[in-house]
């Protein structure tokens, strides 16, 4: 992979996406062997630094950076340090003294990792920031569903629920798209961003030009709103629900969480209008009883557990990848 | 490069040769000599003969020749910091990027701490400003005490120290019966009232333009209908009160329209626009190659401005109003912040652009483009902001202020923000290069700044 | 690519060593009983898919088959850089206690072997580990040497051997390839099977802008 950090999914091309793809494929082949440690990162130190709390997502780094016998340091740093944004300058400094190889990094604030792989040699791995992206978060999704469904050609992916605030929506949208799938955004229209669907045609345009990149077609590689969930399911491919944060509804986002779970709850009704073997997903953690129904959420249909254990693989797979030296800074 | 002082004692005449002299106010662009003396414009012209002014005994004499020579430039909006934030601005660093800028006069916001919301607080500004000596400062006071947008601040004792307008700069004056009072009150001594209009409870938590860019970046937006819901409330007060508004940093097409409609029933508004606004869009934001060297990586934070960088619809209607005359002139809203308020969290960094060294350069890029022609972008940054708050200068008829710039409008510059003479070193445009170069400034008849 | 290639194993070539190895395997080992033939990607794979085929072939039995990538326990990945041409690896079973026979195309340093060493284990303790090999070209710089052998091959260091296989390449032959001094090859460009300093390393040459060859 030529490139030195992974920021967001924008900049893949379907090629790269592949190429995660398949290195995550032996990646999971390793994790199922009695001695899950492969030595290819022998000698190199991980800093995962996490500016905003989350187990799941820093743990599953640390898993597939020991997995790869790599040395795994954990920074921690509370908010309130990070209120003032110097900190960000000084733990940059701070790391590239210490000599991280990589550094995986979650912050509250959108774009906290560009400042930060700008002044570092280190090669940075985006675990989250702000509203704006969760690209290993896409990478396991995208992975989860090619595993289960094969090409994304012509599949229609639903994102349900609050898409405003939404860093793993924003970032699926890139992932599934450049596969060539139709995503719908689904959701109240106070959550979802407005000119979301203008903004993935731009970027797009922005960062390809005007020819289309290889292996996607155009038509199917669009973002559509809808704020109807049950219009939404029709046809589907992958249902995938959002967690709703209830601090929302005191902004007047939506007037409650009731009416919010009947509007936009993933039930077993809504999942029966989608295709046969849709897929019922969600980045987690979840809140059972609103955004998804626990007979959902548990159901045959969730690949919800697989998604956590894809994680490892493909965030394995993206540490091994990005560990290539190759030095080619993505523009 | 050689700062003068303008408060030096005596003044030897000095005279302009040769220049493009630009006077829009006496709609003057001719070949002609300047002769400035005694602190004043004395003579513009190229004498009997028609073979130029003859330069009194002693006078220092200026090759002008290729040059443009205009009325000394004037900022409605600048934040100079001082008192307060000195580690970004002082009355003294400002004054002088003012003067490398071409601007002579400058009126400062009252945004520093303390607000300038007392007679004190205004003569401390006016009496730091003679004592630097470089451009002329006239203070603005504030609309409210501490700029909190409750209680009216004592607009009549500010006026008589030398508060030219009123403004709670920085925040809006939310509360439109503050809003309606303030425009009634200001009636007592015919100052305007300047509004930055944003209506925070849209805003909120905004740090630029709400649309497809910011879904892309996951950035919060600042709506236009922030900007606009003010300005249209804001325009019903003025025409309800009589009294002069002046809305500051119009952003949008919305604002313009709104503008239009406004005068046309005959509302006292006057507007202004920066240089940001009218050049720069939102798509800076993501990330923007100036040339093969220079760029601007996404989320740098030196895009970050309020009211925020909107789309090109919005620039190209900001252009249209500024030629039409809605908007009546350019104001840089110069606004220095120190290194590390900018380098940080887009979200958590600070607003605003340090622009008075680079307002010429921007503006006559709008002029190379044949957008507005060189008398236009002139008055946009003289006659037209003086009639505004009805300042001194902004023109070169005789017995005007001897304010000057000179400056060389092909000569092609690269910002470089070391080079600033403003301790703020905050500018997107780092590293582009901008066509148009001030070379000299007079302020009161004395060169202020030489290139 | 200007290169002269001497022929050392025609089709018929090969197949006769792969006999040959087939019956050694069964000899040495008294049958097929727990043997697992585990081929080393990529041209080890069809190779150790043949053996298996042979052994059915005289013994009736089928010999499970794994396929190995050792990319992931190279000793070079530190001065070379990870590889982007990672494949999936296989095992068809437990290797605890079963008598792993490794299958490659050519044993030249024995750092592959070395790593394949490493990977096999990481599936559990076999009783065994022998490995088989088409061609042994010599110029070892580990203490590893084959079990089985189909060709002998001494050579040069600046020569290399391709080995071909039906699946892979089309046909079955091994050569020895020449490289003329004189000739400018296109990086990154190479004649399908040839083993270049690493075994199954693909070509990592940087491009440079201008060079002969370019494409």
């Amino acid at each position: 992979m030529r490139r030195k950090d992974v920021l967001d999914l924008d900049d893949f091309s379907a090629e790269e996406l592949h190429e995660v793809m398949e290195t995550a494929e032996a990646m999971r082949e390793v994790l199922s062997r009695p001695i899950k440690r492969v030595p290819p990162l022998r000698g190199k130190t991980i800093v995962n630094c996490f500016y905003e709390a989350s187990t799941r997502t820093r743990v599953s780094f640390e898993l597939a950076g020991k997995n790869l016998s790599a040395d795994v340091v954990n920074v921690g740093a509370s908010g309130s340090s990070v209120e003032k944004g110097e900190s960000l300058v000084d733990t940059t400094r701070t790391l590239q003294a210490l000599g991280a190889d990589m550094v995986v990094m979650r912050h509250p604030h959108a774009g906290a990792p560009y400042l930060v792989a700008r002044e570092l040699s280190a090669a940075v791995i985006n675990a989250g920031d702000g509203w704006h992206a969760h690209p290993t978060q896409a990478l396991l999704d995208l992975f989860t569903v090619r595993d289960r469904l094969g090409s994304l050609e012509g599949r229609k992916v639903v994102i349900i629920g609050d898409v405003l605030h939404s860093r793993v929506a924003r970032s699926n949208i890139w992932a599934f798209t450049t596969m060539g799938a139709q995503v719908v955004l689904c959701g109240p229209p106070t959550l979802i961003p407005a000119g979301i669907e203008t903004a993935v045609a731009e970027g797009r345009r922005r960062r390809w030009g005007d020819g289309i990149q290889s292996g996607v077609q155009k038509e199917h590689a669009a973002v559509k709103v809808q704020y109807d969930l049950d219009k939404a399911c029709q046809d589907a491919d992958v249902l995938m629900a959002l967690r709703i944060q209830k601090e929302r509804q005191a902004g007047a986002l939506f007037p409650s969480l009731r009416e919010y779970s009947r509007l936009y709850g993933l039930t077993q009704e809504r999942v029966a209008r989608a295709k046969f073997g849709a897929l019922v997903m969600h980045p987690g953690p979840m809140n059972e009883g609103i955004e998804i129904m626990p007979e959902v959420a548990y159901g045959a249909q969730s690949v919800i557990e697989e998604q956590v254990t894809n994680g490892v693989a493909v965030r394995m797979a993206l540490l091994y990848l990005l560990a290539g030296g190759h030095g080619g800074r993505a523009v | 490069m050689v700062i003068g002082s303008a408060s030096s004692g005596h003044r030897a005449p000095l005279l302009i040769r040769g220049g493009r002299v630009i006077d829009p106010a006496n709609g003057l662009d001719a070949v002609a000599d300047v002769l400035l003396r005694d602190g004043l414009v004395g003579e513009v012209g190229r004498g009997p003969d028609g073979r130029g002014l003859t330069a009194p005994q002693g006078a220092r004499t200026i090759d002008a020749a290729g040059l443009v020579v205009t009325p000394g430039l004037v900022d409605l909006h600048t934040h100079l910091r001082e008192p307060g934030f000195e580690d970004k601005e002082t009355i003294r660093s400002g004054t002088l990027a003012a003067v490398a800028g071409g601007f002579t006069s400058v009126c400062c916001m009252p945004n520093t701490e303390p607000t300038l919301d007392t007679a004190a607080a205004i003569q401390f500004v006016q009496r730091t400003a003679r004592a630097a000596g470089v451009a002329r400062v006239y203070p603005i006071g504030a609309i409210t005490r501490g700029r909190k947008g409750r209680e009216l601040a004592e607009l009549a004792e500010l006026a008589e120290a030398g508060a030219v307008a009123f403004s709670d700069d920085g925040d809006c004056v939310m509360d439109g019966a503050v809003m309606r009072h303030a425009l009634e009150y200001s009636l007592i001594v015919r100052r305007a009232v300047v509004q930055h209009a944003e209506d925070t409870s849209l805003s909120a938590g905004g740090v630029m333009n709400e649309g497809p860019v910011a879904a892309r970046l996951g950035l919060p937006g600042w709506p236009r209908q922030a900007e606009e819901v003010i300005v249209a409330r804001d325009l019903q007060l003025a025409e309800l009160t009589g009294a002069h508004l002046h809305v500051a940093h119009a952003s949008t097409a919305g604002t313009v329209d709104l503008l239009r409609q406004a005068r046309g029933r005959g509302v006292y508004v006057t507007a202004e626009v920066t240089p940001h606004h009218l050049t720069l869009t939102e798509d800076l934001v993501a990330g923007h190659w100036w040339s093969a060297t220079a760029s601007l990586p996404p989320y740098d934070a030196r895009t970050k401005v309020n009211p925020p960088l909107r789309t090109g619809d919005d620039t190209a209607a900001l252009v249209a109003g500024l030629k039409e005359g809605v908007l009546d002139c350019v104001a840089t809203d110069h606004a220095p912040h120190t290194a590390t308020d900018k380098r940080c969290e887009y979200a958590v960094a600070a607003f605003g652009i340090a622009n008075l060294e680079t307002t010429l350069g921007s503006v006559l890029s709008l002029v190379h483009e044949g957008k507005l022609d060189l008398v236009e972008a002139v008055a946009t940054m003289t006659c037209r902001p003086a009639a505004v708050f009805n300042l001194p200068g902004g023109t070169l008829s005789p017995g005007a202020p001897a304010d000057v710039t000179l400056f060389d409008p092909e000569r092609e510059w690269n910002v470089d923000p070391h080079h600033f003479h403003s301790k703020g070193k905050n500018t997107p445009l780092a590293g582009h290069f901008l066509r148009g170069q001030v070379l000299f400034t007079v302020t009161g008849g004395e060169v202020a700044f030489e290139r | 690519m200007v290169a002269a290639e001497r022929p050392i194993l025609d089709a018929d070539g090969v197949r006769r060593a792969l006999t040959r190895i087939a019956h050694e395997i069964l000899e040495r080992h008294q049958g097929a009983e727990g043997l697992l033939l585990a081929g080393l990607r990529r041209r080890g794979v069809p190779l150790a898919e043949r053996l298996a085929a042979l052994i059915q072939q005289f013994e009736g039995v089928a010999v499970p088959v794994g396929e190995l990538d050792v990319t992931m326990f190279r000793d070079d990945l530190q001065t070379r850089g990870t590889r982007s041409s990672l494949q999936r690896s296989s095992m068809p079973q437990d290797v605890t206690e079963a008598r792993v026979v490794l299958v490659d195309d050519v044993l030249y340093t024995g750092r592959t072997v070395r790593a394949a060493l490493e990977a096999i284990l990481s599936y559990g303790r076999p009783q065994q580990i022998q490995l088989a090999v088409l061609v042994d070209r010599g110029h070892r710089e580990l203490p590893i040497r084959a079990d089985y052998v189909g060709k002998n091959l001494p050579t040069a260091q600046g020569e290399q051997v391709a080995v071909r296989v039906q699946e892979i390449d089309g046909r079955d032959e091994v050569v020895l390839v020449h490289q003329e001094p004189a000739s400018v090859q296109a990086p990154g460009v190479q004649a399908p099977g040839v083993q270049t300093q690493e075994a199954h390393s693909r070509g990592t040459h940087s491009r440079v802008a201008g060079q002969p060859g370019e494409p």
